[in-house]
């Protein structure tokens, strides 16, 4: 802190300095509004440097006490008059030189530098409370679902990084953690880490920014469910020339190749691919549209022979009128997945347990879901969604399901949901629920999903 | 294996040809800037002449602090030379997506091509002490709405023109003459927009958000309250009496609000508290005829002193 005591106190003996010198100045000038003019020119020149220097001291700050040579000697060049850069220098010397002395801290407690370059954190609580019977998926009567610890930081000129853990009820996952190369050539935006693949719309969104408390059954069936298809490995990512005014993006990502009940990973090679190729087009100011198709491949829980593929369609559609932007906005979305496993028939499995009604050859199961969301007030948005879904192990079998969501902020870093779900099992099972979500955040302000 | 490593080669092969083949950009010899908001834009129009080509993100009428991150932007971003930023956190909802998507590594957060224009202002409201989100959803860095003060956007105008000249040495002296050009109209225009505001020094008034603490203090005016009753947090009823009794108590008149926000309380106010809702433009394009900077404080003068006059 030293360092900014000393360069503040030398603003403001300089400008007292300045300012001693100016009635002076007025008896000697004699008569006009010219010198008036220029007088106040005069003042406004020294006004502007010292908001630039109290602009040079919030960057000081804000990039932690090692200014580097370049850093001050590029700041000082900002003010035009070379009598200035001597003035202004001696106090950035002084800065300098006291950052040197007084920064060597043992053990790594580097005070407030350190802390400077300390990661962005945020948590993010998920409470969930949950009514009514389910007699296949039961969910407890309360449960903090998830606590999300979001670690997130510029690495180097080059890259950044960002870490999400995910503390369940019972144990921690690193949801995502993955270093985001920016600065390559020719555009493109290169991954590598663990991470939510590109699969689609739902299968890329952390829970906290779901617009329900749970997934749609299509996502809980084919897709991996909460988890999804989440894995270690690499993605790059580019945008495709395209006429008009379409945005054109391909994405392509390969992963080791586990993720939930969708891949598993017998041996080294049996590597999962994802690619998404994404189209959005404004169509007004206020309204836009935004497209996907999606397709993943990998090897499934049968063995290294045995191949699941999955494709799917997504389409997202946002309304929102920019002058009332907080108030008003409607966002229509649907995901269309289908997946084709290939596995053995039922006598050939003999290392595990196959799902009864196993033929062998190819499985081919659907799954679907539609929602809408309006928000109709600044703090209020209620919304719908149908959803059905086969079962993958079993495609003869098949899921519907319906529900009704209404969200209530009290402000933008927490969220009171509702949702009524209604689940019609294949097996004839019906579940009527309620649930009622809390969720909250804390530290760095995240950036708003779209 | 064998085909999801061929689909795989498929997919890099596919991006590398379209990174092979994709258009070149044009060897143009203006500078690409790129500005979060209008009033940026018009600065950096206003000092980069015909060298610079110049495009907001953000439109004049909308909340800055809620502007959708949408991939439409990702095409005006990923070719630009220089990004100008308003910083002190406005953007933190919706630019550091785009700048990570962008590709484009000229841009990055402390690459050649970031500019944060806080950096050259005058910045109020600055926390002091410990800062929590029970204050609502504060700016710790302090308040983000400084280009609303005209001696702000001479400072700004003179670090974009230092900028442009360090990117664009050889029309350094072009961006630095048509900066001095643009700080003597501005003096001009100032000097015209104090005298119309000169009888009004001094006046309360109160606004909806605290989007105008640098255009009270520049032109004298005294901002005694607020019709959020945090930042970002809506109005209540309870709020709203103590902001009637407040106004009816110290003979204020004039709710300023801008253009985002919803006028149903506002007006409510005004009646209980027999005063007046003026829809101020915070930015350049919040209106079709507020075509640049000095149209904007043009515009905001010039109904701001009718409803004084209104209210005597």
């Amino acid at each position: 802190m030293r360092q900014f005591q000393v360069l503040f106190t030398a603003i403001i003996l300089m400008t007292c300095a300045a300012t001693a010198q100016q009635p002076a100045a007025v008896p000697e000038s004699g008569n006009g509004s010219s010198d008036v003019s220029a007088l106040e020119q005069k003042i406004r020149d020294l006004e502007d440097r010292l908001v630039a220097l109290e602009g040079q001291v919030r960057q000081l700050k804000a990039q932690g006490p090692p200014a580097t040579p370049e850093n001050t000697v590029a700041a000082a060049t900002l003010s035009s008059a070379p009598s200035a850069e001597t003035q202004v220098r001696t106090p950035e010397e002084a800065v300098r030189t006291t950052a040197s002395g007084d920064n060597i801290r043992l053990g790594g407690a580097g005070g407030a530098a350190a802390k400077a370059l300390n990661p962005d954190i945020s948590v993010i609580g998920d409470f969930i409370g949950g009514a009514g019977h389910n007699p296949l998926n039961p969910t407890p009567a309360f449960q903090m679902h998830e606590s999300e610890v979001g670690l997130q930081a510029i690495v180097d000129p080059y890259a950044r990084a960002d870490f999400f853990i995910s503390f369940g009820e019972t144990g921690v996952n690193v949801e995502e953690g993955y270093i985001t190369f920016t600065a390559l050539p020719k555009g493109f935006v290169a991954k590598a880490g663990k991470m939510r693949a590109s699969f689609g719309k739902v299968n890329t969104l952390h829970n906290h920014v779901l617009p329900w408390v749970d997934r749609p059954l299509v996502s809980q069936n084919l897709v991996g469910g909460e988890d999804g298809i989440d894995d270690a490995g690499l993605s790059v990512e580019h945008i495709i020339p395209a006429p008009g005014k379409w945005f054109l993006d391909f994405t392509g990502q390969t992963f080791r190749g586990d993720s939930a009940d969708v891949y598993t990973s017998s041996n080294k090679n049996d590597l999962s691919v994802v690619g998404h190729l994404r189209g959005f087009r404004d169509l007004t100011d206020n309204s836009n549209l935004d497209l996907g198709v999606s397709y993943s491949r990998g090897h499934n829980l049968f063995g290294s022979d045995f191949i699941t593929n999955l494709y799917g369609v997504d389409a997202t559609y946002h309304w929102k009128p920019l002058r009332r932007s907080i108030y008003k906005s409607f966002v229509g979305r649907s995901e269309f997945i289908w997946r084709q496993q290939s596995q053995p028939s039922l006598n050939a499995c003999q290392t595990i347990t196959c799902p009864t009604n196993t033929a062998g050859g190819f499985q081919r199961a659907f799954g679907y879901y539609a929602s809408g969301d309006f928000q109709f007030a600044r703090r209020w948005l209620v919304g719908g969604r149908v959803d059905q879904s086969d079962r993958p192990f079993n495609s003869h079998l098949n899921d519907k399901g319906g529900s009704f969501v209404l969200t209530y902020w009290p402000s933008e870093f927490a969220q009171v949901r509702g949702q009524y779900r209604f689940t019609r099992y294949a097996n004839g099972l019906d579940a009527h629920e309620a649930f009622l979500q809390l969720q909250f955040a804390l530290g760095a302000h995240g950036a708003h999903p779209f | 294996m064998r085909l999801p490593s061929k689909l795989f080669c498929l997919v890099s092969a596919t991006c590398l040809g379209v990174a092979v083949f994709a258009p070149q950009r044009a060897s143009a010899k203006n500078l690409k800037v790129i500005t979060t908001l209008t009033d940026l834009a018009s600065l950096t129009q206003e000092v980069g002449g015909d060298k610079v080509d110049v495009e907001s993100l953000a439109k004049g009428y909308q909340d800055p602090h809620f502007v959708d991150p949408k991939p439409s932007f990702l095409l005006k971003l990923r070719h630009a030379d220089l990004l100008i930023s308003v910083g002190l956190e406005l953007e933190i909802g919706w630019l550091p997506p785009l700048i990570t998507q962008s590709g484009n590594g000229n841009i990055q957060p402390a690459a050649r091509g970031f500019l944060d224009a806080s950096q050259f202002s005058e910045i109020l409201e600055i926390p002091q002490g410990a800062v929590t989100r029970a204050e609502g959803d504060v700016h710790p860095l302090g308040n983000p709405h400084y280009w609303l003060n005209p001696d702000n956007g001479r400072r700004i105008a003179k670090g974009i023109a230092a900028k442009l000249s360090e990117m664009d040495p050889a029309d350094g002296a072009y961006f630095q003459q048509r900066e001095q050009d643009f700080e003597k109209r501005l003096a001009e225009a100032d000097k015209k927009w104090q005298a119309l505001m000169a009888p009004y020094r001094g006046r309360k008034i109160v606004t909806y958000h605290r989007s105008w603490p640098n255009f009270a203090k520049h032109f004298g005016l005294d901002v005694i309250g607020y019709i959020e009753p945090r930042p970002g947090i809506p109005p209540t009823p309870s709020h709203t009496i103590e902001l009637v009794n407040l106004m009816k108590r110290e003979n204020t008149k004039l709710e300023l609000i801008e253009p985002y926000f919803d006028v149903k309380t506002p007006d409510s106010i005004a009646r209980m508290a027999g005063g007046k809702v003026v829809v101020m433009m915070p930015s350049v394009g919040g209106k079709p005829e507020i075509t640049d900077y000095f149209k904007l404080f043009d515009y905001d003068i010039a109904i701001l002193t009718q409803a004084f006059q209104q209210t005597q």
